[in-house]
């Protein structure tokens, strides 16, 4: 099998409101940051594939429009998933074991700001049994965080404990959109949202995008000096129905996780994508990730989650370091779904 | 932020759903008052009905009528419920695992308050007044209680015999009456069929003071059945000037951190026109600001 590796990624800040920009306006920069940083254009790339849903802007096709944000002329070979933008790396990863091309563009933005964001994903529900009920995505996952309380797998003050760290770590990442030092007793003052979930137990809503670019062999070691080698992809979902899962663990992100080869050396760090604090803590489990492992050091998506992107970011976070020469063995995640139904876990190493 | 545009921008679909032979015939019973599950393959039953089991097995088409109960195994608090919400007051969704089946239906409880909400509590559907054939139908679960309602409404008479109504009659008129038994010399308010000194009853009535000492009080915080006062109240027991035995009423007209024993305090009346035979003719008791009566000259009576 083909090697490929991530050679470089970009992000705009994660911005609760970015009144300036439509989507094509949000692609263009990243897009050509991502590959300026590798010295190529577009008409270097064999494929480019984005993450996106309508939903969020509530434009149909505005997937399409994002290529606006592109030079597509001559024509692009070029494709898009209604997902996170690491389903779209994950289908560009795949594009590129064909071995007729050596490059691939990945890019992902979500506009959070533009719609009610908690109702609009209840549309990912069941439409015959459950989106008539209204079931907003945070009372989603509140239904999880209560089992995992009543299987006694956590407590809120874990919860709480997830989301200072996210935050703290945050403090680092100039492109975090909520980050500080909070203590973990102010946090369990809050009200409740949907009980047991407090704001801070809850990712924000941010307006972002991101782009990597993915090349395979001898043209990644080309493109720069220390390419993070995808050693092991997967992903798995779960059934769609809530009420047939155990929602207080994730035999999808477990399996992946052994598909990916996540436990065959030392892990040095894993971005997990944990839109609620007490998801983080069903996958460290569920990946194996034990105390030593430096989970999130970017602040993950509790410190800033651009929809359809922060799942993309985690790839790139995890990357950056090992391109960086700061990790050499990362673990990247992403979710797609309610109550991290679908899983996509991939191992990253530098040489 | 004025130099960029922005607009409202409303997104609706006025799309259909065909239901199929399984869901369809789930959503056309919940019409009639009727739940049903389907049976899987392996022996299981799922409500709500699914074409398909976690397996990828197909189900058997076989309908199981289920009794509209079931229990929570997950629940969450929605205290500010959104616009798209069964109900429009807080509530909860929860997971409930009908009896009788393998999985569990998403669903929304009328609880009134958190508190009544446990894992494991058990639930029955309330249905919908008017029903047409959607998971609606079911306007939400309420909780299902372990125990019967057992009230007990029985009708006597009150006959208050002659002492007592003595007493009371005296109330009427706005008069505290006592009862003396010559022999001990005591007065009791209110008169009683016997002294217990002497075991004569206390015949000869006197009029005691609506004025007196507070010997003892307790301060009342805590609600329960069949309270007529909202916490915090006081309680006290006052030995009229004039009685040898504390009569029991409210204290009020002070802050209750300023309530203490010896207390000299008057009683404060309903409006003339109010009154009855009744020690309600007083509404409570409260300082007269007197200097407090010292402890020994009402140490007999605690």
């Amino acid at each position: 099998m083909r090697n490929v590796a991530i050679v470089s990624f970009a992000q705009l800040p994660s911005v609760r409101v970015s009144h300036a920009t439509d989507e094509a306006e949000l692609v263009q920069p990243v897009t050509s940051q991502a590959m300026k940083q590798v010295g190529i254009t577009q008409d270097d790339i064999g494929f480019t594939c984005s993450g996106s849903t309508d939903y969020l802007p509530g434009r149909p096709f505005s997937f399409v429009a994002a290529v606006d944000g592109l030079k597509a002329w001559p024509p692009i070979r070029e494709s898009h998933v209604e997902m996170d933008g690491a389903f779209a790396l994950y289908e560009a990863w795949v594009r590129l074991l064909h071995g007729d091309i050596d490059t691939a563009l990945v890019f992902s933005f979500g506009k959070c700001s533009l719609g009610p964001v908690p109702d609009v994903l209840n549309l990912q529900n069941d439409p015959y049994y459950v989106q008539p009920l209204g079931l907003d995505s945070i009372s989603a996952a509140a239904l999880q965080a209560q089992a995992l309380i009543d299987a006694g797998k956590a407590t809120e003050r874990d919860f709480a404990e997830v989301a200072v760290r996210n935050r703290k770590n945050a403090l680092g990442n100039p492109n975090a959109q909520i980050k500080g030092d909070f203590g973990v007793d102010e946090l369990l003052e809050e009200p409740y949202l949907s009980s047991p979930l407090r704001k801070s137990f809850c990712s924000p809503l941010s307006d972002s995008a991101a782009a990597i670019v993915l090349a395979a062999g001898d043209a990644a070691k080309k493109l720069t000096k220390r390419p993070a080698w995808i050693r092991g992809i997967d992903h798995r979902t779960e059934p769609h129905s809530l009420g047939q899962r155990d929602l207080t663990s994730s035999p999808s992100a477990k399996l992946a996780a052994e598909k990916a080869g996540v436990g065959k050396g030392k892990v040095d760090l894993a971005e997990l994508h944990a839109p609620f604090a007490h998801q983080e803590l069903i996958l460290r489990e569920a990946l194996g990730l034990g105390d030593d492992v430096n989970v999130n050091p970017s602040g993950g998506a509790l410190a800033a989650n651009s929809l359809m992107t922060a799942g993309l970011i985690r790839f790139g976070e995890a990357a950056s370091r090992v391109l960086a020469g700061k990790a050499d063995r990362a673990v990247a995640h992403t979710t797609n779904g309610v109550c991290l139904q679908h899983n996509l876990v991939a191992v990253l190493e530098g040489e | 932020m004025s130099d960029f545009l922005s607009a409202p921008y409303v997104l609706q679909y006025t799309y259909t759903r065909s239901t199929g032979p399984v869901i369809g015939r789930f959503l056309e019973s919940l019409r009639y008052g009727v739940l049903e599950g389907v049976r899987t393959a392996d022996g299981g039953v799922l409500c709500p009905p699914l074409e398909y089991d976690e397996k990828g097995e197909a189900t058997t088409g076989e309908f199981i009528q289920l009794r509209p109960v079931g229990t929570v195994k997950s629940w969450t608090w929605v205290p500010e419920p959104r616009k798209g919400h069964p109900l429009d007051r807080p509530f909860a969704f929860a997971l409930i695992q009908i009896d009788g089946t393998d999985n569990a239906m998403v669903h929304v409880v009328d609880a009134e308050k958190p508190k009544r909400m446990k894992t494991g509590m058990r639930v029955r559907a309330r249905w919908a007044e008017e029903r047409n054939g959607t998971i609606r139908d079911i306007a939400c679960f309420e909780p299902v209680l372990p125990y019967l309602p057992g009230p007990v409404h029985l009708d006597y008479d009150v006959r208050p015999g002659q002492h007592y109504t003595a007493f009371l009659r005296g109330l009427q008129e706005g008069k505290l009456i006592g009862g003396c038994d010559s022999q001990s010399g005591k007065v009791y308010v209110p008169p009683r069929a016997a002294d217990p000194f002497t075991g004569n009853p206390t015949s000869e009535y006197v009029e005691v003071a609506d004025t007196g000492v507070l010997t003892t009080f307790t301060i009342i915080r805590i609600p329960f059945e069949g309270q007529k006062l909202k916490p915090p109240y006081c309680f006290g027991a006052i030995v009229l000037d004039g009685a040898d035995m504390p009569i029991y009423h409210l204290i009020s007209g002070v802050p209750y951190d300023q309530i203490r024993m010896g207390m000299r305090v008057k009683a404060k009346w309903k409006p003339r026109e109010e009154w009855e035979t009744s020690l309600e003719n007083i509404l409570y008791f409260e300082p007269t600001g007197e200097p407090d009566a010292p402890f020994e000259s009402y140490e007999e009576h605690l």
